[in-house]
């Protein structure tokens, strides 16, 4: 339940997806530096304005846009950047509400040149400060395309296009070469993939059973037996299966794949989202729960990872998505164990990224910020308002926004994003 | 006719079983089965699928759940399509079930289909006292207010009282327990092995708990994660303690330690052909091979109430060409340990086995380690329809995880019947 605190602001209500609704309803604004390599041309409503520079802003049309993509691949030194100043400057305040900034570059490190890195480095403080001056539920994001990889952005710039990222903001994301297949019902995008979600019987989990059943997926809902009533409920909802099962156990990754194996011969999307807190100050924490909670949060995940990929249980083109946490990016007070075993998880996501991709699978992690569940509910008032409040888009997020982005991580389409740690959080300041 | 194919056995789902007036004291029968059907149809992805049956019942039951599967059918996540019915034999009923149901699909008249059975000794139906019963039932038929006005002055401050079900045999006033301290009288069962036979109920199902054994067999209900019964710490001298309940004072051995308690829980059983398990890529556990079902004239005929299963195994292992070792798995009901003792010791007794089961040499003892090897009814409790379902899918499991051999079920039942059967590895 949100209170409306007197004298702060009221958030604005964020625009969320659902598989019946266009993917914009008004126009985009799409525009590009010189140099520019990708085509933008399939997207609806899409407004091209070419020359930004002539000094009367964008030219056909002036909004309300649904969103503004810029293409700033192209740019190789700081002078190149005043096209894309030039360009969003004016057309920003016609932003709708909910509206998308997009900004499309090449990834720094792949510019021998240094001014080429400096200029596209450059669109990263860009978009973050852009994120933050965003008003009424508007977001900025940045995606790096690597060259040869602009046939694989589509997945991911529906995603940043989509109510699917109400809750994403001032993120950074790297789209690089990969086979990707494709998506034949954008609707449905998961259609006739196994999916399994850890932790599956409330909270985040249940909403990421809900999305990736939603989105056509089979779920396999996975959950400690303890919590073996609630999963079947989450289970019966989504006409999916309950496995019971404590990830901590010896036998748990064997008995995971063997069932796998049986009941839908592999896996295509693999969700490690169960975790616990056994919050404690550092002095206060015992041993029991330092190790309770990286167990749990990190090793079962190194562990199941081990056996899917050692047994080849999980089909070519699978996505594994691990449920990581701001807490893992910036540290939290009284979360040592909880924040190590998040990072942990950003550790082991990067080092398997390009193992994955020569599989042609991929592996990434998300990483939520504050998301309105039982456990912050059970927040002390003020903590939890300003855990609320201190992002760009001045409000909790919803476990749904969490399920969107693992959604989109688990799509065939998303094989370029790989290796990677997306934030959904509202851009908040901390751990940014 | 089509040619007969053994039913396979693919899993099952209950919920732990709650000791009687504990967490499930305000849950009804209906709620109870409904909760295991779909913790059962979770487990398989068997939502709006139209089963072949399903077959279920319970012992105590209200007068208003006359068709109590069906009910729970058209609550749960199942096609309300599926037809159901309900089966009562006392403690046999939830294998009485799965014959039922492993029989329709051996012929080919169904594909698929749940077993399973439910029982509450909590929400127990409380019947009007009799007398007033018949006054009201008079009152009734009458066809004046006078007539009735006369039939009311009948009624009487004692009529209050209401029926309670009782957990006793109509025709001797008895006891189940009373009846069972005959036989363990009669066998000589000391308190001491039965204190030991409960001890290993005990323990073998507290290690199954806590390997992972039950994690695909139950599901928790109501907060309550695993059998309340359950003792893991339960040892001789803890038993010792315990006064007995049944039985005359000098050879009184039967205590509340090693007798079943009253419990409340709901057990089911999923069964298909092969050919619909694989198509829906479901492991078989294992194949329902048959069954058999006797009774024994305990009010005349001399033999104790819950001693059929002696005379249904014998006429299931001749017709079945097996000896009684040659099982892998033996799944007794705990009904009393006593009851165990009593029937493993009346197929080694020559006597027994010539005069009773008119065979020339006795079926032997068995292998005691094969025995209710993750504990049974003493231990996990005995909601009396859910034990059969218990049973089978423990069994079937047990079969899978060994991956060959053959399983022997006996359940004994009140009215002095027992039901039997054989699950074979898939």
């Amino acid at each position: 339940m949100k209170v409306r605190v007197p004298g702060l602001p009221a958030a604005t209500p964020l625009r969320r997806y659902s598989p019946d609704q266009p993917l914009v309803d008004r126009p985009v604004l799409t525009g590009s530096a010189p140099g520019a390599r990708i085509d933008l041309r399939w997207i609806p409503l899409a407004v091209t304005s070419h020359s930004p520079l002539a000094g009367e802003g964008p030219g056909e049309g002036s909004g309300p846009w649904s969103a503004i993509i810029f293409d700033a691949t192209g740019i190789t030194d700081v002078a190149g950047l005043s096209e894309l100043h030039a360009f969003i400057a004016p057309a920003f305040r016609n932003l709708r509400p909910c509206g998308r900034l997009i900004v499309l570059g090449t990834p720094p490190e792949d510019c021998t040149d240094p001014a080429a890195a400096a200029a596209q480095r450059a669109l990263d403080g860009f978009i973050r400060s852009a994120g933050k001056e965003a008003r009424s539920g508007s977001t900025a994001n940045l995606i790096y395309v690597a060259a040869g990889a602009e046939s694989g952005l589509e997945s991911t710039l529906r995603f940043f296009l989509s109510g699917r990222s109400a809750y994403v903001c001032g993120q950074v994301v790297r789209v690089r070469p990969a086979k990707t297949p494709p998506t034949a019902d954008w609707t449905r995008p998961l259609k006739d993939r196994v999916a399994v979600v850890t932790g599956a019987a409330r909270g985040i989990g249940a909403a990421i059973a809900q999305t990736l059943a939603r989105d056509g997926a089979q779920v396999v809902c996975v959950d400690v037996p303890a919590a073996g009533s609630a999963l079947a409920e989450v289970a019966n909802t989504i006409g999916g299966t309950a496995f019971q099962v404590d990830i901590t156990a010896a036998d748990a990754p064997d008995r995971l794949a063997s069932y796998l194996e049986q009941r839908h011969g592999g896996a295509d999307v693999f969700v490690h989202n169960a975790g616990i807190t056994r919050d404690r100050s550092l002095v206060n924490l015992t041993a029991e729960n330092w190790s309770s909670v990286l167990a749990v949060n990190l090793d079962a995940q190194l562990r199941i990872n081990e056996t899917l990929l050692a047994r080849n249980v999980l089909h070519p083109n699978a996505r594994v998505i691990c449920i990581s946490s701001t807490s893992g990016i910036a540290g939290n007070r009284g979360q040592t164990n909880y924040a190590a075993s998040k990072a942990g998880i950003i550790g082991m996501v990067q080092a398997m990224g390009p193992a994955m991709a020569r599989k042609d699978m991929t592996i990434n992690a998300v990483a939520p910020g504050f998301i309105e569940t039982a456990m912050t509910r059970a927040m002390p008032f003020a903590t939890r308002e300003i855990g609320r409040r201190i992002n760009s888009l001045n409000q909790g997020g919803l476990p749904v926004d969490v399920a969107e982005t693992v959604a989109w991580l688990g799509q065939l389409g998303t094989a370029g994003v790989n290796g990677q740690v997306i934030r959904v959080c509202g851009q908040s300041i901390l751990g940014a | 006719m089509t040619d007969l194919r053994p039913a396979a056995i693919l899993g099952g789902n209950r919920i732990p079983f709650a000791r009687a007036n504990g967490p499930y004291a305000r849950a009804s029968n209906q709620d109870m089965l409904t909760a295991a059907l779909d913790g059962l149809v979770a487990r398989f992805g068997l939502q709006g699928a139209r089963l072949g049956e399903v077959a279920a019942g319970a012992v105590l039951k209200h007068s208003r759940d006359f068709n109590l599967t069906r009910e729970v059918v058209l609550g749960s996540r199942l096609l309300p399509s599926t037809p159901a019915y309900d089966v009562q034999q006392a403690c046999g009923t939830g294998l009485e079930t799965t014959i039922h149901v492993a029989n329709k699909i051996a012929l080919g008249q169904i594909e698929n289909g749940i077993a399973g059975g439910v029982d509450t000794a909590s929400d127990a139906p409380i019947a009007v006292n009799e007398d007033l019963r018949r006054v009201l039932l008079q009152v009734n038929r009458a066809r004046s207010v006078p007539q009735r006005l006369a039939l009311l002055r009948k009624l009487r401050p004692t009529q209050i009282i209401p029926e309670t079900p009782r957990n006793a045999e109509p025709r001797t006033g008895m006891s189940m327990g009373e009846h069972a301290a005959i036989t363990a009288s009669q066998w000589e069962i000391s308190r001491e092995e039965q204190d030991q036979f409960a001890v290993s109920s005990h323990t073998n199902l507290a290690a199954a708990w806590s390997r992972g054994f039950f994690d695909d067999l139950a599901t928790p209900y109501l907060g309550l994660q695993k059998d309340q019964n359950m003792r893991p710490d339960a040892s001789m001298e803890s038993l010792a303690r315990l006064k007995p309940v049944f039985g005359k004072d000098g050879a009184a051995t039967m205590t509340a330690g090693n007798s079943t308690p009253l419990s409340d829980g709901a057990a089911t059983v999923l069964l298909s052909t092969d050919a619909w398990a694989s198509e829906h890529r479901l492991p078989v556990l294992a194949h329902f091979i048959d069954a058999e079902t006797a009774a024994v004239d305990y009010v005349h005929g001399g033999e104790g109430l819950l001693m059929a299963p002696a005379y249904a195994v014998p006429r299931l292992l001749e017709r079945n060409r097996l000896s009684l070792q040659d099982f892998d798995f033996y799944e007794i009901h705990e009904a009393f340990a006593s009851t165990v003792l009593a029937t493993l010791k009346a197929w080694e007794d020559p006597a027994f086995s010539r005069d009773r089961l008119g065979l020339s040499k006795p079926l032997g003892p068995i292998d005691r380690s094969r025995l209710n090897v993750t504990g049974s009814s003493l231990a996990a409790g005995h909601p009396f329809a859910a034990t059969g379902g218990r049973i089978v899918a423990t069994l079937a499991k047990l079969l899978a995880e060994k991956g060959s051999g053959r399983g022997l079920i006996s359940i004994c039942a009140a009215g002095g019947q027992g039901v039997v059967a054989i699950l074979e590895a898939a």
